[in-house]
C-alpha cells in the first residue's frame, strides 16, 4: 500500500514558507499575526483529521521527507543570504538541535536528566578554541574532537550519576555546570572571563569566515557554516533515529521505564546509562565545536546554567523522546526572542512559562514521541 | 532427588531483625511443576527476590543446573535460564506488547553499535524472526491478543497484561520460569483461562520446569505435583497438594490455631 507523497511534500513547502515569511517579518505585528496563525491553524488542521493523513504520508515516504526538508532549509538559508543576523540565528537553532538530541539519548530515552548540556557544549567551543589556537591540527578535526572531549570529561560524571537517581542526579549535573563555568573563569590558558577567539575553519585551504562570491552572487560567511550545521543536524538525526529504533533504543527504554525487570531480564543498566550518556555529551561537544568556530568568539557568560536550562526545555517542549518535536523546539525557543524585541529581557521568564503550560496541558510535548517502529513501514507489512 | 534443576538448600534472608527467609531447603526437579504456598509475608515471594539474585541470601547455597548462583547477579542468572513474572506486574506500559516481549528476549538478541546502527539489513532480518516468535508465542495463548502487538501495553487489561508478562518470561527459552502469583487481581474464570494456557505452552516446551506462587488453591491442586508451604519465613510442610492441606501445621497457619 503506497501512501501519497502529497502530504509529506505539502508540510515541507509550507514549513519552508513559513519560516522565510516568519524570519523576513520586521514588524511585530506581523509577526504576532504569523504566530497566532499558526497557532490557530495546525490544531484545526489536526482536528479534521489532517494530522493522521500527514503523519502517514510522513511515514511511508520517511527518506524523501528528509529529503525535502533540508532541500527546505537550504532554500530558506538561500533566500537569507546576505542576512547575516538571520543566518547567524538559523545556525544557532541547528546546532541546538544538535546538543538537544544528544539529550532527548539521556533524558528522552536512559532516562538521566542533564542539567549541564551548556557546559557539553562550552566543551566543543573551548576545544575549538584551543585547537585553533595552540596547534596547527586541520580545523575539521575540531568537530570530532569537541565530541570525544566532551564525552570523557563527560565520563568524570558517570560515576555519580550511576549511583543517583532522579532529582540527586539532577543535581550532580547542575554541580558540574557550575563547576565549567568557573573552571572556565579562573583558567588564564583559556581566556578568563575575557574568553578566546575562536579560529576560523578551513576545509582545503578555505576559510569559512570568507564571505562567499561566485559570479556575481555574494553571500555571508554563515551560509558554508550553516551547510555544515545542516550536514551535522542530518548525520545525527539518522543516527539518533536508527538507535531509537533498534535493540539498543528498546534496552535504554526498558531501563528508564523499570530497571528491576530490565535487570532481571539480562539488561545491563549501568551500562546503557554510560552508552546514552557518553553518547549524548558528544554530540551536544561536536554541535559546540561548530558553534564555536560560528561564534568567532566565546566567553564564560555564553554557557551558563540558564542556557542549560534552554536545552532542557527544549526537549520537553517538543516532546521527549521524538526528534522531530526537538527540532520544532529548538527553532522556536532559539528564533522567537529574537523576533519578538518585547520579549528579549524576559525569555526566560516566556521558557518558564511555556515549560509550565506544556507540562499542565500537553505533558508529553508539542510533538509526542509515537511508539517504536522499527522498519520503515513498506518492510513491517511483509513480516506480519 | 538428586537430579534437582534448581536447589536451595538452608537459604536464610534478613532485613534487619527480621528473618525473610530461615534456612528454607527448596528444590524443582527437570520438568516438574512446583507450587510455593504460605499467607501473605510467609516469604514466597523473598524466596523468587533471592533466586533471581535482587536479594542476596545471607546464608545457604542456591544451585541451578549444577552450578552455584548464589551470589550471581540478576543478568547472569537469566543468561543461565532463569526467568520470572511479578506479583505486581512490571510491565513498560508505554512500550508496544512486541517491545515488552523482546526485553525478554535480550540473551538472544545483538545490541552491539554496528549490527544496530549500520548494518541496518540484517538488524532487520534479526527483526523480523523475533517478530514472528513473538508473534506465535502470543498466538497460543491469545489469536486475538497477537494481532494487538504493535499497541501499547497500557491500554491492555489485566489479563493480557499478565500473558505479555508470561510471554517476556518465555521468548528467551529458558529453563526455569518462576510465576509470583499469575493469578492477581483477575477474576476466577480469568484465572482458569490462564492456566489453561501456561499448561497448553508447556506442553510444547518440552523439560519446562515451573515454580508458581498462588493463593488460588482450586489452581495449586489442579496444575502441581508438589508444593512447599512457607510461614513466618520456615518452609513448615512440603508434598502433594492433598497431604500438604491436610496437615495440621498448615491449616494452623492459614486458619489460626485455636
Amino acid at each position: 500500500m503506497a501512501t501519497s507523497k502529497g502530504p509529506a511534500l505539502a508540510v515541507a513547502a509550507l514549513a519552508t514558507a513559513y519560516a522565510i515569511l516568519f524570519l523576513g517579518a520586521e514588524k511585530q505585528a506581523e509577526l504576532a499575526a504569523l504566530l497566532v496563525g499558526a497557532a490557530v491553524a495546525v490544531p484545526l488542521a489536526a482536528r479534521f483529521g489532517l494530522a493522521e493523513k500527514v503523519r502517514s504520508s510522513i511515514g511511508a515516504n520517511e527518506g524523501f521527507f528528509h529529503a525535502a526538508v533540508i532541500t527546505g532549509a537550504l532554500i530558506t538559508a538561500l533566500w537569507f543570504h546576505d542576512e547575516h543576523f538571520i543566518l547567524l540565528m538559523m545556525t544557532t537553532s541547528l546546532l541546538l538541535m544538535v546538543a538537544a538530541l544528544g539529550l532527548t539519548v539521556q533524558f528522552g530515552y536512559a532516562g538521566i536528566v542533564n542539567f549541564a548540556g551548556s557546559a557539553f557544549i562550552g566543551i566543543g567551543c573551548y576545544t575549538a578554541a584551543v585547537v585553533t589556537k595552540y596547534t596547527t591540527l586541520p580545523t575539521v578535526l575540531t568537530l570530532p574532537l569537541g565530541g570525544i572531549m566532551a564525552a570523557l570529561i563527560g565520563s568524570i560524571l558517570i560515576l555519580p550519576v550511576l549511583r543517583t537517581r532522579g532529582h540527586y542526579a539532577a543535581l550532580v549535573t547542575i554541580a558540574f555546570g557550575i563547576l565549567f563555568k568557573t573552571f572556565i573563569e579562573v583558567n588564564d590558558t583559556l581566556g578568563g572571563p575575557q574568553g578566546m577567539s575562536v579560529g576560523s575553519l578551513t576545509l582545503f585551504g578555505w576559510s569559512f569566515n570568507d564571505p562567499i562570491h561566485v559570479g556575481s552572487f555574494e553571500a555571508s560567511f554563515y551560509l558554508s557554516y550553516i551547510v555544515v550545521a545542516l550536514l551535522m543536524l542530518a548525520l545525527c538525526f539518522v543516527l539518533v533515529r536508527r538507535l531509537e529504533r533498534s535493540w539498543i533504543g528498546l534496552s535504554m527504554d526498558a531501563i528508564r521505564l523499570d530497571e528491576i525487570a530490565s535487570a532481571c531480564y539480562g539488561l545491563d543498566i549501568a551500562r546503557w546509562k554510560i552508552v546514552a550518556f557518553t553518547f549524548g555529551n558528544f554530540l551536544a561537544g561536536m554541535a559546540g565545536a561548530l558553534y564555536g568556530h560560528v561564534l568567532g568568539f566565546i566567553a564564560p557568560n555564553n554557557f551558563t546554567f540558564g542556557d542549560s536550562l534552554i536545552l532542557v526545555s527544549i526537549v520537553l517542549l517538543g516532546g521527549i523522546g521524538n526528534p522531530w518535536g526537538v527540532a520544532v523546539a529548538a527553532a522556536f525557543v532559539v528564533i522567537l526572542p529574537e523576533k519578538f524585541q518585547i520579549i528579549q529581557e524576559y525569555r526566560f521568564v516566556l521558557y518558564a512559562v511555556l515549560v509550565i503550560l506544556i507540562l499542565l496541558f500537553r505533558p508529553e510535548g508539542l510533538l509526542p514521541r509515537r511508539l517504536r517502529r522499527y522498519l520503515p513501514a513498506a518492510d513491517v507489512k511483509g513480516s506480519a | 532427588m538428586s537430579t534437582a534443576l534448581l536447589r536451595c538448600a538452608g537459604v536464610t534472608c534478613r532485613f534487619g531483625g527480621v528473618v525473610a527467609l530461615d534456612r528454607v531447603d527448596f528444590e524443582a526437579g527437570e520438568g516438574e511443576i512446583v507450587g510455593l504456598i504460605g499467607p501473605n509475608g510467609s516469604g514466597k515471594t523473598t524466596l523468587f527476590n533471592v533466586v533471581t539474585g535482587i536479594y542476596r541470601a545471607d546464608a545457604g547455597s542456591i544451585s541451578f543446573a549444577g552450578t552455584d548462583i548464589a551470589r550471581a547477579r540478576p543478568q547472569a542468572i537469566y543468561h543461565s535460564g532463569i526467568t520470572r513474572t511479578f506479583q505486581r506486574s512490571r510491565m513498560c506500559l508505554p512500550l508496544s506488547v512486541f517491545d515488552n516481549i523482546m526485553v525478554g528476549n535480550h540473551k538472544r538478541l545483538h545490541h552491539g553499535f554496528a549490527f544496530n546502527l549500520l548494518r541496518r539489513s540484517a538488524f532487520a532480518e534479526e527483526f523480523r524472526r523475533s517478530h514472528a516468535e513473538a508473534r506465535e508465542l502470543l498466538h497460543v495463548f491469545s489469536p486475538r491478543l497477537a494481532d494487538r502487538i504493535e499497541e501499547p501495553v497500557a491500554g491492555l487489561p489485566m489479563i493480557d497484561r499478565r500473558r505479555i508478562e508470561i510471554c517476556r518470561a518465555l521468548i528467551s527459552r529458558p529453563r526455569l520460569i518462576l510465576l509470583d502469583e499469575p493469578s492477581a487481581g483477575m477474576t476466577h474464570e480469568e484465572t482458569r483461562e490462564l492456566m489453561d494456557d501456561i499448561m497448553l505452552v508447556r506442553d510444547r516446551m518440552a523439560g519446562l520446569t515451573i515454580v508458581i506462587i498462588e493463593h488460588e488453591m482450586g489452581v495449586i491442586e489442579r496444575i502441581t505435583a508438589r508444593c512447599a508451604v512457607l510461614n513466618y519465613g520456615r518452609k513448615i510442610s512440603e508434598g502433594a497438594f492433598a497431604e500438604v492441606a491436610r496437615d495440621p501445621q498448615v491449616q494452623a497457619a492459614y486458619l489460626g490455631v485455636a
